[in-house]
């Protein structure tokens, strides 16, 4: 369970890091619109990720305090 | 518990990393490092409450009761969890409106018990009626 944490936090903080300085880059060569794309795809990526570690904790809580009726 | 530390520890410099950029990829990460955190805690948290469970159903109380508890726990949990994120994305009053639909659940559980309890001390007490 801590050795795929430890990769994905990295991941995720990569990934940010890199859409800022694409985003700062493509705007000095002008192509704005592409920069927001680029910003759009790479936040919904991040947010995938996210949401499916918040989904299998959601799903063991279920199971640990017996939630089902 | 080293491995939690490490990973909190981490977590923050990369927030303070990311803060200036992108703050939307920094909550995002406080967010997955919180889940994180407690998944690695939820099988400790799991033998604890079978131990729990065990030793309720020795002695042989109504498993209701040991449920509604449980489940009181898994709301409190979850809403303090959430509203602290909220808190931490700025979002104060998200944050009091989770803690207050938390409360209120928390209390619509406890409803049998109350009653439970209520009847239990009524009869205790010699109505004249009686």
């Amino acid at each position: 369970m801590m050795g795929i944490d430890v990769d994905v936090i990295f991941k995720i903080a990569g990934v940010g890091m890199a859409i800022a300085l694409l985003h700062t880059v493509l705007e000095q060569m002008g192509k704005k619109e592409f920069a927001q794309w680029i910003t759009l795809i790479g936040f919904i990526y991040i947010l995938f990720m996210v949401a499916s570690v918040i989904s299998s904790l959601f799903q063991k809580i279920k199971d640990v305090f017996l939630f089902q009726r | 518990m080293l491995q939690i530390v490490g990973i909190g520890l981490i977590a923050t410099f990369l927030v303070m990393l990311l803060k200036e950029q992108k703050s939307s990829v920094a909550f995002l990460l406080t967010v997955f490092v919180g889940c994180a955190i407690f998944l690695f805690l939820i099988d400790q948290i799991s033998a604890i409450l079978h131990m729990l469970q065990k030793i309720a159903s020795d002695t042989n109380i109504n498993m209701v009761y040991f449920e509604t508890i449980l489940k009181i726990i898994g709301i409190a949990y979850i809403a303090e969890f959430a509203s602290q994120i909220s808190k931490d994305a700025g979002q104060g009053a998200i944050a009091s409106k989770i803690e207050l639909g938390g409360k209120i659940l928390i209390l619509a559980m406890a409803i049998p018990i109350l009653t439970a309890i209520i009847e239990t001390v009524i009869g205790l007490i010699p109505s004249s009626r009686g």
